[in-house]
């Protein structure tokens, strides 16, 4: 008798590979774009359930590293479209389009952004560690926006998306299989961290931090690594999130977006690496939908935000499967 | 197998403001035995253990285990030194079983855990070792039961195997015994007695019949330093020691 | 570069420091007594701004707009606290933060609703539209002045509170010791819609007071929210006295790199380049405060209280 968990991850999965099919049986294709925003949105949730659901991590910065991931690709874009070289750089490169360049650099420095910033604030914690994360991803955030030579304010247009050997990313069918397939990789790969040694260390910490250090764990060295982790899957989702949009903004690294993230991960459910791709379908599809019938429909939300956070802690995940949301081995 | 004490403890002070909560504190606790610590209440017992596992730090004075000067040492370099602490208060990971709780300590003792991809619930150098734990002291049964599922004197079990797994050299006991029933303290004596030869045990009771089934080694702690120390039948007699502790004999 | 413009630079820093001092007291004192993070904070100071503008420009008074602005945002304090707050004193910090977060777009999205998505603009009261030369040769607003007075008063009011009334000592030792005072007999739930009130009310004055020099609008009080966390991260949670000094060398740090770095730079490369980074850099120089002050004293400079 297959377990309720079994069944759940497997319509999820099914739903996720056969959607593009369906959507153009349907006659609309324009889901698919849909559902490609969702996935780039469930890729930084699970990268934030990683520290926050397993690690309990409250980073209200996240976001940064999202938008630092974006960036990295826009910028390459942009010089690379522009013929100029880049200036803060040594040599003359002039960046490229290439994503099997751009996308694992987005991820590199977003995680180097995410090891600095992550080793001043990991040194706090409890309330302290929220109001720092939040304090670094507004810097970042003020300082995209007063630079002009990125656009500042108003953001950066990417005029060319990134370029994969044999795929065509103006395709949205591809594109959305291309992050379907980096979805898929990072969440197999987040479930295996979290059952090895290293993730129960994370879990130990996120229970009783207290007895991780009583038992010999330097407990730092291992949120820190957690913390980067997570912001290199953010820095792919931006990555991903410039290519869709075509668009840059500063936007991406405010504060507000990192709490829409958190959102995402606890509407799903936290914990549960699955939770975070419901949580974001989720909050997306009401974006959508809601937003045909008001444009005011964000009232709504937040008291559904609050009476969520009140009644229903452990999200959708934990309402679809019940007991077994807590067996992650 | 030499004579040096385990640990040694000279000259200690800590000051809560007016309160001497150590005093000048200076005793020894050698390899393998069970030495208790007792006095009436406020003498500074629980401030020694702090002192001791690292949680407090001293004022004055020096802590010298197995030859090594830790008197700054933090906690968790202590106990990867083989100096352990068990808690007053259970301190476990309330949703990981008996079996994860003994394994993160016996993972805590194998090196670094920079791995990310073996599944930790299928190591067998983590689960053997975990299980034998747990047989120790009498949980082999519950290994695959959560934390929140086990009864208070289990959980207080289970916080000794923990202790246990990382094969320490010495532990640091705030009564342990403290909130157990008659049964379970039988059991817990039992198998503090099984530890007797192997790991040196400072013990704080307030138990004289566990002090006197157990202790080979009693100190009477008054004030915040040592007024006596001696077999537990020369404490009994000791008049000094007990108008410290009932008044007038 | 003179002492004119210095002490111009100086007192435009105090005049800030007092904005963020009348949102950080409110704030700290909340965190500091109930151990709650209320990211909503930024949406009493949103009301304030809006009720202040809308009360002044149908009756003519400033006066009746700012008492207006007062009231509306403890009355909005203290509902949000009886329905939504009461339940999240005893949760954990995420479920708070997410909470106040869901009551921040209930807020943004109402505020948008009531008075649409264009920004409000309030002009200085008459009275106050003047200059004031008490440094030779650099006129001062005097309105900016009378920002530096109400603080100064809101100031000296807490501290007499604080100290020397009943409801002060309370709230010191409710800072501290919640169970005794609630086993003293002390209605510890009226105490805290009291307390929740007072920092309501607060922020819903420093709102009124900032709408004369701001564009009214959505998203004001998010704005001005992160200033306040950082000032009462650098001060200390829950210590008024730390929110005082933190929101003053917020003040006049932000205040100080905007207007210098830019000036610095120019000496060293060219206009242009000097305007863009120096703007840039200047805006995060309160967060390298922020984080130095973190680096030297983990818990801020005053700590009121030990961690949760």
């Amino acid at each position: 008798m297959p377990r309720r968990k079994t069944f759940v991850h497997a319509i999820g999965l099914l739903i996720m590979l056969a959607l593009p099919l369906a959507a153009d049986a349907a006659g609309e294709p324009f889901l698919t774009t849909v559902a490609s925003r969702v996935l780039i949105y469930a890729l930084v949730a699970v990268s934030l359930d990683l520290i926050l659901g397993f690690g309990a991590m409250v980073s209200f910065g996240h976001g940064a590293f999202f938008g630092i991931g974006a960036f990295v690709v826009g910028i390459l874009t942009h010089h690379s479209y522009e013929a100029t070289a880049i200036a803060f750089l040594p040599g003359d490169w002039t960046g490229t389009t290439a994503a099997l360049i751009q996308w694992p650099l987005a991820m590199v420095i977003a995680g180097l952004f995410a090891l600095v910033i992550g080793a001043m604030c990991l040194r706090t914690s409890g309330v302290y560690f929220i109001m720092i994360t939040l304090a670094f991803a507004q810097m970042l955030y003020y300082f995209m926006t007063s630079l002009p030579t990125y656009g500042g304010q108003d953001g950066l247009n990417l005029w060319e998306r990134s370029t994969l050997p044999l795929l065509d990313m103006y395709d949205d069918t591809q594109f959305y299989y291309v992050t379907c397939a980096l979805l898929l990789a990072f969440m197999a790969l987040a479930r295996r961290i979290v059952g090895s040694r290293f993730g129960m260390v994370l879990r130990g910490c996120k229970q009783n931090e207290t007895r991780m250090k009583a038992l010999g764990f330097p407990v730092y060295r291992y949120k820190l690594a957690a913390f980067v982790i997570a912001g290199m899957g953010a820095g792919l989702a931006g990555a991903l999130a410039a290519n869709h949009t075509e668009f840059v903004g500063p936007g991406l690294m405010h504060w507000t977006r990192s709490g829409e993230i958190m959102v995402m991960v606890i509407l799903g459910g936290m914990g549960t690496i699955f939770g975070p791709v419901l949580g974001a379908a989720t909050l997306l599809m009401m974006e959508e939908t809601l937003s045909g019938f008001t444009e005011h429909w964000m009232v709504f939300l937040g008291p559904f935000l609050v009476f969520v956070v009140l009644f229903a802690r452990k999200g959708l995940y934990g309402w679809l499967v019940g007991r077994e949301a807590d067996d992650d081995g | 197998m030499t004579a040096d004490p385990i640990l040694q403890v000279t000259g200690l002070t800590k000051h809560f403001g007016a309160v001497r909560a150590a005093d000048d504190l200076t005793f020894s606790v050698k390899r393998g035995e069970i030495h208790a610590l007792i006095g009436p209440n406020g003498a500074g017992k629980s401030t020694t253990i702090g002192q001791l596992s690292g949680e407090i730090r001293p004022d004055g004075g020096r802590v010298a285990f197995n030859g090594r000067d830790i008197t700054r040492m933090p906690t968790y370099r202590r106990a990867r030194k083989g100096l352990q602490r068990s808690y007053q208060i259970t301190s476990l990971f309330p949703e990981f079983t008996a079996e994860d709780n003994v394994a993160m300590a016996i993972q805590s003792q194998q090196g670094h855990s920079f791995r990310f991809w073996t599944r930790a619930r299928r190591d067998r150098a983590l689960r053997l070792p975990a299980r034998e734990a747990l047989r120790r002291v009498g949980l082999e049964d519950m290994a695959n039961l959560k934390v929140t599922e086990l009864a208070h004197g289990q959980q207080r079990q289970l916080e000794l195997a923990m202790t246990l797994a990382t094969e320490p050299s010495m532990l640091l006991l705030d009564e342990p015994m403290a909130g157990m029933g008659r049964r379970e303290t039988q059991g817990m004596m039992e198998i503090l007695r099984s530890l007797k030869g192997d790991v040196a045990i400072l013990l704080v009771e307030h138990d004289m019949d566990v002090v006197f089934a157990l202790a080979d080694v009693v100190s009477v702690l008054v004030k915040g330093s040592v007024q006596m120390t001696g077999t537990p039948d020369e404490v009994r007699d000791d008049t000094e020691v007990r108008r410290a502790y009932l008044g007038d004999g | 570069m003179t002492l004119v413009l210095f002490l111009e630079q100086t007192l435009n820093g105090l005049q800030q420091g007092v904005m963020l001092f009348l949102m950080a007291a409110g704030l700290t004192l909340v965190f500091g007594i109930m151990h709650m993070i209320n990211l909503a904070h930024g949406s009493l100071y949103m009301v304030g701004a809006y009720v202040a503008a809308t009360v002044t420009m149908a009756s003519g008074s400033f006066a009746l707009g700012v008492a207006a602005a007062m009231v509306a945002a403890g009355i909005t304090g203290m509902v949000i606290e009886l329905i939504a707050f009461r339940r999240l004193y005893d949760r954990d910090h995420l479920d708070q933060v997410l909470a106040t977060f869901g009551i921040i777009l209930t807020f943004n999205e109402l505020t948008k609703i009531i008075w649409g998505a264009q920004a409000l603009f309030l002009s200085t009261p008459k009275v106050l539209s003047g200059t004031l030369e008490f440094i030779p040769g650099a006129p001062y607003p005097a309105y900016r002045l009378f920002i530096i007075l109400i603080g100064l008063v809101v100031g000296l009011g807490l501290r007499h509170l604080i100290l020397n009334t009943r409801l002060g000592m309370l709230i010191r030792a409710g800072a501290t010791h919640r169970e005794m005072v609630g086993a003293m007999g002390v209605n510890i739930d009226r105490l805290f819609t009291i307390v929740f009130g007072i920092g309501a009310m607060l922020a819903g004055l420093a709102g009124a007071m900032a709408g004369p020099m701001l564009a009214i609008e959505v998203g004001m009080g998010e704005k001005i929210l992160i200033l306040t966390f950082v000032v009462i991260i650098i001060g200390g949670i829950g210590s008024v006295r730390g929110a005082l000094v933190g929101a003053l060398l917020v003040g006049l740090v932000d205040t100080y790199g905007r207007a210098f770095l830019p000036f610095i730079l120019r000496s060293m490369m060219e206009p242009s380049a000097a305007d863009s980074i120096g703007a840039a850099v200047s805006s995060v120089a309160i967060y390298v405060l922020m984080a130095m002050v973190l680096m030297w004293r983990p818990r801020g400079l005053f700590q009121a209280y030990g961690d949760s």
